[in-house]
């Protein structure tokens, strides 16, 4: 069973953290169908966390069909999402790390290859939405 | 499993618990709460912030009839605080420093509360004490600050209340006996759904439990709104500098700082941010919060900001 955890510096509202991590677990294969999500009282009682927020959490996973509800049992895992791209994972790596050391023998350090990095993501991004 | 499926998610608009209309409190010559102009919705745990002499303690004990109106009006749970027995069942009150009486034993204080509230729990709360390990003839003066905080929440809950008001109820714990506090707080929410209004002068004690958050600053209403919509609406932008009148219509600024070339500004806008001058990063809610108490303060005769979607 997943165990949630909060990161309070991170600026990620906590109804959000909750559904990532879920995702997350789901994609590395943690979660798999048929696992049991803890009850929002569980979630509550160990994270002192609003009960509101683990119900929004669980409907909006609900909503994107990765769970279901069953009244009186439980919230259950529906679907996985290990999917075809986990194959491509490898050689996206491979390219990644060629980058990499092409950026540092440029004289680039960590901060500015994470700054360009970041930067050109966004651009990207962008233009993804325009 | 909870059943407020109509609640805060679907965005259904329920009674107020809370409808203050102009609402002031002034003690000799000094307003402790001033033009007070609030609706907050039911079925949430609203987190009351602000800093020290900002009209939180002031605002709550209107809200449970301890306190008179000075001007304006105030209804909870859509009635009067102070109009009698049947108003005050329905409403529990921790005072600040959750505050027990030491001479009296764990049990003389489960005696207390089942004489003096009809609706009285006596499962709920024996069940309570016995989880807390707490001995029922200890005397409640010897208890930790911890155990009396949970004593006094106890009763609390116990009442079965439709709204419980704490008034900074973890103030003086630390962080452990904080912790466990708000934990039996959130899970007692999640079984008996009932409407919390709680206060803090620290925004880290509210993040997790509050899922509605009203910033007092000066006895004034400065912000109030849901913490996830809060959250999405606001943003840090960071840039070369910029005079804020040339930002988009749909930002509207809420703090600005500026050096000679660059300018960090903490907006709320509800449309995407695409330009690309801009590095755009998320605000923590107790930097939201502080935005706000730093923020110029909104001209008189300005409509609160909410936050709606």
């Amino acid at each position: 069973m997943i165990e949630f955890y909060l990161d309070g510096r991170s600026g990620v509202s906590p109804y959000l953290q909750l559904v990532q991590q879920v995702r997350h677990a789901l994609r590395l294969g943690l979660l798999r169908e048929g696992d049991r999500l803890p009850t929002v009282k569980d979630v509550v009682a160990r994270l002192a966390l609003n009960p509101n927020t683990v119900l929004k959490a669980y409907r909006e996973l609900e909503h994107e069909g990765l769970v279901a509800a069953r009244p009186g049992i439980g919230t259950f895992v529906t679907r996985t999402l290990t999917d075809a791209s986990l194959a491509a994972h490898g050689r996206l790596r491979k390219d990644l790390l060629r980058w990499l050391a092409a950026a540092r023998l440029a004289g680039l350090d960590d901060e500015s290859i994470e700054a360009l990095f970041m930067s050109a993501f966004r651009t990207s991004s962008q233009e993804d939405i325009a | 499993m909870i059943g407020r499926s109509a609640g805060p998610a679907s965005g259904e608009p329920m009674t107020p618990v809370l409808r203050a209309r102009g609402l002031g409190r002034r003690y000799g010559r000094r307003w402790a709460l001033r033009d007070c102009t609030l609706d907050i919705p039911g079925g949430h745990v609203v987190g009351l912030v602000g800093p020290n002499g900002a009209g939180k303690t002031t605002l709550l004990k209107l809200a449970g009839g301890q306190l008179a109106p000075t001007e304006g009006s105030i209804t909870v749970l859509g009635g009067h605080p102070a109009s009698g027995a049947a108003q005050q069942a329905r409403i529990g009150f921790v005072a600040q420093d959750t505050p027990v009486y030491a001479g009296l034993s764990v049990a003389d204080h489960l005696r207390l509360g089942a004489g003096l509230n009809p609706g009285w729990d006596a499962a709920l709360a024996r069940e309570r004490v016995e989880r807390l390990g707490l001995d029922p003839a200890h005397r409640a003066g010897r208890l930790s600050g911890g155990q009396r905080a949970q004593l006094a929440l106890t009763l609390g809950l116990a009442k079965r209340p439709e709204l419980l008001i704490l008034d900074e109820p973890v103030a003086a714990l630390d962080p452990l006996a904080r912790r466990e506090f708000l934990q039996g707080l959130m899970e007692a929410v999640a079984e008996h759904e009932f409407s919390v209004v709680l206060s803090s002068h620290l925004v880290s004690d509210l993040e997790r439990t509050c899922d509605y958050l009203i910033v007092l600053v000066d006895s004034r209403v400065r912000l109030a709104g849901q913490v996830d919509d809060l959250l999405a609406t606001h943003h840090r932008l960071t840039g070369p500098r910029r005079d804020p009148d040339r930002l988009p219509a749909g930002q509207h600024v809420v703090s600005a700082s500026h050096t000679d070339r660059q300018s960090t500004f903490v907006v709320r806008t509800e449309d995407p941010i695409h330009d690309p001058a801009w590095t755009v990063s998320r605000l923590t809610l107790e930097d939201l919060v502080l935005a706000y108490m730093e923020g110029p303060a909104p001209a008189q005769g300005r409509p609160v900001l909410e936050v709606r979607r």
